[in-house]
């Protein structure tokens, strides 16, 4: 499980800076793409020790990134499609090597795809702890140094590139140092938790992340919590269920993600419905407010029920909850059957129905638009105009007495 | 049944499942769409194990259903995630991807025990691919899925076309390009996931990709772009299974395609790297020659028309020049000049196309200034870059300004009155 943790946060630090580049499936790329990298690695030198693996990683990473640039920069290809030619003819190299040079000994491509985070504690040791954990142990605090002493660098040159270039400091380089970066991290990851859980990581905890907060700095802490809760939920369903560890850690990535979707303050499906709520609310009560000013104005005699006054503003559940709100907050009381407005509402709808007119005055005036077609923009715009500019539209306009219609600008 | 030989029904296999994706991929790397076949051939991997655990065995029919229906649920995800959230398309592709397959590799462990009584051997082909186990019954479900794939995308070429290329103009003839989009996409999935157990889940992203953008080398047009990528797809079908012996055919029929694609981005006529490295050597070269005689003119100008002997030496110094003795060896097998012991002469043809080359030139100066309001003696660098590209017709109206100004070069001559009269021909 600490493994699980470690791999999850070194992988949510680098995540963050692929997902603002826009560049998430050059992390599906990377992590295919190392295999030949690694197989090469192995045969050369014959173990499967730290360096030799990093740095046969390494070299085919960077042999990726450059051969999906050259494709899409040079030969028009696009980048998508470059980038997918490269690593899954990279893949097919790994694989046919590793048909060809490892047969017999034991380089387990099922292992490269899921991962075997339970054989973990059963296997060799390093420095009294178990190796896959040593490994991403190192490369946590590889990607964390990178992050601390590159951390204005990396942040520029991921949201704007050609700023970064032209203060001095290659975008190009970070991008290949990002790379080198997202290859040591793929391969340390590789053998406890899999290639596919390795995208996941880099991919959902930052992608979570960037829903809940603006701030890079921000995001990044949050992305490396989120990548430890997930190895943690993953590693608890898996052991209850029985099932695959690493499968299941992506499986709770994702859930956080769909939570994330949800309920993300800001940018979530339920605070922007509430959001729209809340307007559509304001909206409703400031109609119902201005049409019984028009109605007492006009010192018609007809009376508006609740349920009449709700469907005169547009009906549904809204409107009812908007009136209600309006009989709470004290600015419209129910007498004999019929709704009126309180001194207090009385006021806020002078203010509202000032706004309408002034308004269309002063489309009518100013812009010239045909007296037939500045009641609807009028209406639209009323509620977002405040004293101060109720009192800039009055000095501008010739008549602010009365409007366009003939009816009186209220004060 | 006609009765097959495993190596052919592999091969036949292998070419209609190349040649299909060839078509559907065209219109998937067209559309921007490439990783998406990546991403169904992931998401397939929870489909199969639960088409396996609810009907209890490894009928291509069925666990391609439960691929169909993952693949579709992706394609859902991320269209939700795309449309109501912040995150990127490329995240959104990744997140889908991996939590699909995370799901499958849990799934996967569960079919796995031995309570469920699975071996998963037959699933394990979704992972890595066995053409080898192929059966009559598999070819003929891979040549009906050709079929339905073709006659759909013969039946809406057009608004395929369109869709591809220019999505707006489609959408304001009033076609339903959402229906035709899902079209493409539905066809892209099915392809896919029929490839799977041939060539493994890598691979077939790599097959929807390859031959789509081997084949964009060789044209611009889509119908000769289909069927050059359907052949490729095919070509490198039957290459791969002939040639891999011995080595995962997958992986082998991969290789081919991206051997095919690198032959194809090296020698395509226009497009290749070849091709294109010669036209800018040539324009190199034509730059070269252009500006050896604009230099002899402007040295030979205070004496014109006589055309003077110039010494090398002030060639050299005039301008840098990265090969001149090339260039004058060039210039002098075409006859425009005269050159030896370290002294060069313009001929009468050098002249003449020297002082084309200085008008166009000065033409351009002449421009910059007036119009572009740059000083005099920034327009030298500025009239290099463009005086190679001018067209005619651009410098007969710049002539024009020109005139106006008395800066003509001195030997333009005037075209001579002709020297009989001038009668239409009866």
């Amino acid at each position: 499980m600490l493994t699980g943790i470690t791999v999850n946060a070194a992988c949510a630090l680098v995540g963050c800076f692929l997902i603002l580049r826009k560049m998430s499936m050059m992390g599906d790329a990377l992590s295919h793409a190392v295999l030949p990298g690694l197989v090469v690695a192995f045969v050369l030198t014959g173990s499967r020790s730290m360096v030799p693996m990093f740095v046969g990683a390494v070299i085919a990473g960077l042999l990726t990134t450059f051969m999906t640039q050259t494709l899409h920069q040079y030969l028009r290809v696009p980048s998508d499609a470059s980038m997918g030619i490269v690593f899954t003819a990279m893949f097919a190299v790994g694989v046919v090597l590793v048909k060809q040079f490892t047969e017999g000994l034991h380089f387990d491509i099922g292992c490269v795809y899921e991962g075997a985070l339970e054989y973990v504690p059963f296997g060799e040791r390093v420095a009294g702890l178990p190796r896959q954990l040593f490994t991403s142990l190192v490369v946590l605090l590889l990607n964390f140094a990178v992050l601390i002493m590159l951390w204005k660098e990396l942040k520029l040159s991921a949201f704007d590139p050609a700023l970064a270039t032209t203060m001095g400091f290659s975008a190009t380089k970070m991008h290949y140092l990002l790379m080198v970066l997202v290859s040591v991290t793929t391969v340390a990851s590789f053998e406890a938790v899999g290639s596919i859980l390795v995208v996941a990581m880099l991919i959902v905890p930052a992608s979570t992340a960037h829903l809940l907060s603006d701030r890079l700095g921000w995001m990044v802490v949050l992305s490396v919590l989120i990548g430890a809760v997930a190895a943690v939920l993953g590693f608890w369903w898996a052991t209850y269920w029985d099932t695959s560890i690493s499968g299941m850690m992506t499986v709770a990535a994702g859930c956080l993600y769909a939570i994330a979707v949800l309920v993300s303050p800001r940018y979530g499906l339920i605070s922007s419905v509430l959001r729209n709520i809340r307007m559509s609310l304001l909206v409703l009560r400031d109609d119902v407010l201005a049409m019984l000013y028009r109605i007492e104005e006009l010192k018609s005699s007809k009376k508006f029920s609740i349920a009449e006054t709700a469907a005169a503003v547009g009906g549904g559940w809204l409107a009812s909850v908007s009136i209600f709100q309006l009989q709470r907050s004290g600015n419209i009381e129910q007498a004999s059957g019929s709704l009126q407005l309180t001194d207090q509402g009385r006021e806020a709808a002078r203010r509202l129905v000032r706004s309408h007119r002034l308004w269309e005055t002063y489309l009518v005036e100013q812009l010239g638009m045909p007296l037939d077609h500045v009641h609807e923009p009028a209406h639209r715009v009323e509620h977002y105009i405040d004293e101060q500019i109720q009192e800039q539209l009055a000095a501008e306009l010739e008549t602010s007495d009365q409007d366009p219609h003939g009816r009186q600008i209220p004060h | 049944m006609i009765s097959l030989s495993l190596s052919d029904k592999v091969m036949i296999g292998t070419a209609l499942l190349g040649g299909m994706s060839g078509v559907v991929g065209s219109f998937a790397v067209l559309r921007g769409r490439a990783l998406v076949g990546d991403m169904l051939a992931h998401a397939a991997l929870p489909g199969v194990c639960l088409a396996f655990l609810i009907t209890g065995n490894r009928h291509l029919l069925g666990l391609s259903l439960g691929a169909l229906a993952s693949g579709l649920a992706a394609i859902a995800a991320v269209t939700v995630i795309l449309r109501w959230t912040r995150t990127k398309e490329d995240a959104a592709i990744g997140i889908v991807l991996s939590t699909f397959f995370g799901a499958g590799v849990v799934l996967l462990s569960v079919v796995q025990k031995p309570s469920t009584g699975g071996n998963k051997a037959g699933l394990h082909a979704y992972l890595f691919g066995e053409p080898g186990g192929m059966l009559n019954s598999d070819v003929l479900l891979l040549a009906g899925v050709a079929v339905v794939v073709l006659a759909m995308v013969a039946l809406f070429y057009k608004e395929f076309l369109v869709v591809c290329f220019d999505t707006d103009f489609a959408q304001s003839q009033g076609w339903p390009t959402l229906w035709l989009d899902l079209a493409m996409m539905a066809a892209l999935a099915v392809v896919t996931i029929v490839g799977l157990p041939i060539v493994g889940v890598i691979l077939m992203a790599a097959m929807i990709i390859l031959p789509a953008a081997t084949a964009r080398f060789w044209t611009n047009r889509l119908s000769v772009m289909l069927l050059v990528s359907c052949g490729f797809g095919a070509a490198a079908g039957v290459l791969g299974t002939r040639l891999g012996r011995g080595y995962p055919a997958g992986a082998a029929i991969v290789l081919t395609a991206s051997f095919l694609f690198l032959v194809s981005l090296l020698f395509a006529p226009q497009k290749g790297l070849v091709a294109r490295l010669l036209v800018e050597y040539r324009l190199r070269r034509r730059i070269a020659d252009e500006h050896l005689l604009r230099t002899l003119y402007e040295l030979s100008e205070p004496q014109l028309p006589e055309s003077p002997v110039i010494p090398l030496e002030s060639v050299r110094e005039y301008r840098h020049w990265n090969s001149l003795e090339r260039v004058l060896e060039r210039a002098r097998d075409e006859e425009l000049i005269e050159w030896g012991e370290e002294q060069v002469q313009l001929t009468p043809l050098g002249v003449h196309r020297a002082a084309q080359l200085t008008k166009a030139h000065r033409l351009w100066e002449l421009y910059l200034m007036d119009y572009a309001n740059i000083a005099p003696d920034h327009v030298d660098r500025d009239a290099d870059d463009v005086e190679h590209m001018l067209p005619e017709a651009l410098l007969v109206k710049l002539e024009e300004e020109l005139a106006a100004e008395g800066r003509l070069p001195a030997v333009l001559a005037e075209v001579p009155e002709s020297p009989h009269e001038l009668s239409p021909e009866t």
